[in-house]
């Protein structure tokens, strides 16, 4: 027993993650922005010519977010490969089929502890630039092997996601979908896996979060995106003083796409808490 | 379509929907079922009762092939259901059941519910389907709750939907397990006026059931069940004013 019990009705305390305390913090990160600003250029004046660092980043905010753009790109296409291939695999993992459910168990467990950089090097590697189809000669680009290499990461973590979730629904709804017939591949894909959907989604938008984070690793493998923008600038200007603007100018970017998913992604959680 | 799944070899047994000869099933090395016959004819209603763990349960769900029996014969409208082949769709079209915890779709509306097995299972037209779904729904008692979500009705309301639903398909017989042992006490009543309504209309219904008065009233036959074997069996008069074993007596004196 506690000594003292706190009292019943006093709501558990939960991590924050409202919009008035993410809009702080974003403006805390502005705030930090322009206080740089200001300090560096007080410290050390710029040479006479010399554009400001708010200059340098507005002049290249368009391509800034022009590489943001191919981050999105990734996460999106990884984020459908992923949910698709992660869902066939996660119901594979619960297949009658014993090879089936084999090899869908190795897939998950072998990826999902795989480090994604690692399978990022991999699918740089391993794909060829270009395959031929017929007489067709088909390109693969970089950033075509960069989403095979997250969504494989990502699909692995989808099939958890996946078999948890069937696993969750009562044994007595596929029972009544026998006794009415349904054969097991009707029952899943008309009664169980519809009622999963619910309980998916809280933890869907979560990988899809991670997988916008981790995009960024794809400018180690060589593709373009808005790390390659980042050296771009600090090459193109060669000043120290623009380091740490330029990448919390970027760290500002991701907090304000992906911050709000996280406050969706609760607020469903608790929605779902109460509905069941 | 497996070719072992014929009927039974026609017989005296013509009459028969359901024939069961020495059922034996195991969970994990316990013998759970010892050998139960067991007949029933068209248009009959069985109550199982006996005391929990009896196995009465588990031999309801071998008559659908939801559970795989390990020895004897099962023959339910007209499929072998011992045989590992049975072709087990085929079956459960002609056999219905109805669970204690009603297992209603809850992502779906009560007409849905009803709707869902004929449209896709017996591909029949959807909107002949509507209609009869909308009957059953009226049948039971439930006009007006057509669009309504399980979530948003009453135990005994959710098991009158289910009854519908297993209805809808047009089944031989009736398997109820236990179907108002998780209500509260006042909807009990209104489901077993649909059971009995049903018993009425010439429906085979077997039931696993702990109201006794509702057996006695409604049952052309009672089985008891005790420890994997059933124990004793006759028309409900005879079962309840003279049980013969000294098991039925002393569960009767306990329940009655």
């Amino acid at each position: 027993m506690t000594r003292e019990s706190p009292s019943p009705r006093r709501p558990a305390p939960r991590p924050s993650a409202g919009w008035a305390r993410g809009a702080f913090l974003a403006m805390a990160l502005l705030a930090l922005l322009a206080l740089w600003h200001a300090g560096a250029s007080a410290a050390r004046p710029a040479p006479a010519g010399a554009p400001s660092i708010a200059a340098i980043l507005w002049d290249w905010t368009p391509a800034i977010l022009k590489g943001f753009a191919a981050n999105v790109g990734i996460s999106l296409a990884s984020a459908l490969f992923a949910t698709v291939l992660g869902t066939f695999v996660g119901i594979g993992q619960l297949s009658l089929h014993r090879p089936v459910r084999w090899l869908c168990w190795l897939f998950t467990h072998l990826f999902r502890n795989a480090p994604w950089l690692v399978l990022l090097f991999y699918c740089m590697l391993l794909l060829p630039f270009q395959v031929r189809v017929g007489a067709w000669v088909v390109p693969i680009p970089d950033w075509v092997k960069a989403v095979a290499g997250i969504s494989i990461a990502a699909a692995a973590n989808m099939s958890e996601i996946v078999r948890g979730a069937i696993q969750s629904i009562p044994t007595g709804q596929w029972e009544s979908a026998a006794s009415l017939a349904f054969s097991r591949t009707q029952a899943l894909w008309m009664i169980v896996l519809p009622q999963c959907v619910k309980r998916m989604l809280p933890p869907w938008m979560n990988l899809y979060a991670l997988i916008m984070v981790s995009t960024p690793l794809c400018a180690i493998v060589g593709v373009s995106e808005i790390m390659t923008v980042a050296a771009d600038i600090l090459a193109a200007n060669a000043r120290h003083d623009l380091l740490m603007p330029v990448y919390l100018y970027l760290l500002v970017l991701f907090f304000l796409y992906c911050y709000p998913i996280a406050v969706l992604t609760r607020r469903l959680e608790r929605k779902f808490a109460i509905a069941g | 379509m497996s070719t072992h799944s014929v009927a039974a070899p026609a017989s005296a047994s013509d009459d028969f929907i359901i024939q069961c000869r020495d059922v034996r099933k195991s969970f994990k090395g316990v013998e759970v079922l010892k050998g139960m016959s067991l007949d029933v004819r068209k248009g009959d209603v069985v109550c199982i009762i006996g005391p929990s763990g009896s196995g009465k349960s588990t031999f309801l769900r071998c008559l659908n092939g939801l559970v795989p029996v390990d020895g004897g014969t099962v023959v339910a409208a007209g499929h072998a259901v011992h045989d590992p082949g049975v072709d087990k769709l085929a079956l459960r079209r002609r056999v219905g059941m109805v669970f204690q915890q009603y297992n209603l779709f809850p992502h779906r509306t009560v007409l849905q519910n009803v709707m869902m097995a004929p449209v896709h299972v017996l591909r029949q037209k959807r909107a002949e389907v509507e209609r009869r779904a909308r009957a059953l729904i009226r049948k039971v008692r439930l006009h007006g709750k057509e669009d309504a979500y399980p979530g948003e009705l009453s135990g005994g309301q959710q098991q009158r939907v289910a009854i519908a639903r297993s209805l809808a398909m047009n089944p031989d017989v009736m398997l109820f397990d236990e179907v108002t042992a998780a209500l509260d006490p006042e909807t009990v009543g209104e489901v077993l006026v649909t059971i009995k309504e049903l018993a009425a209309e010439g429906m085979t219904c077997i039931l696993v059931t702990h109201e006794m008065g509702f057996a006695r009233e409604v049952a052309d036959c009672i089985y008891f069940t005790d420890g994997g074997l059933i124990v004793e069996s006759g028309p409900p008069a005879a079962f309840f004013s003279q049980p013969k074993d000294p098991r039925t007596r002393a569960f009767l004196e306990r329940v009655l």
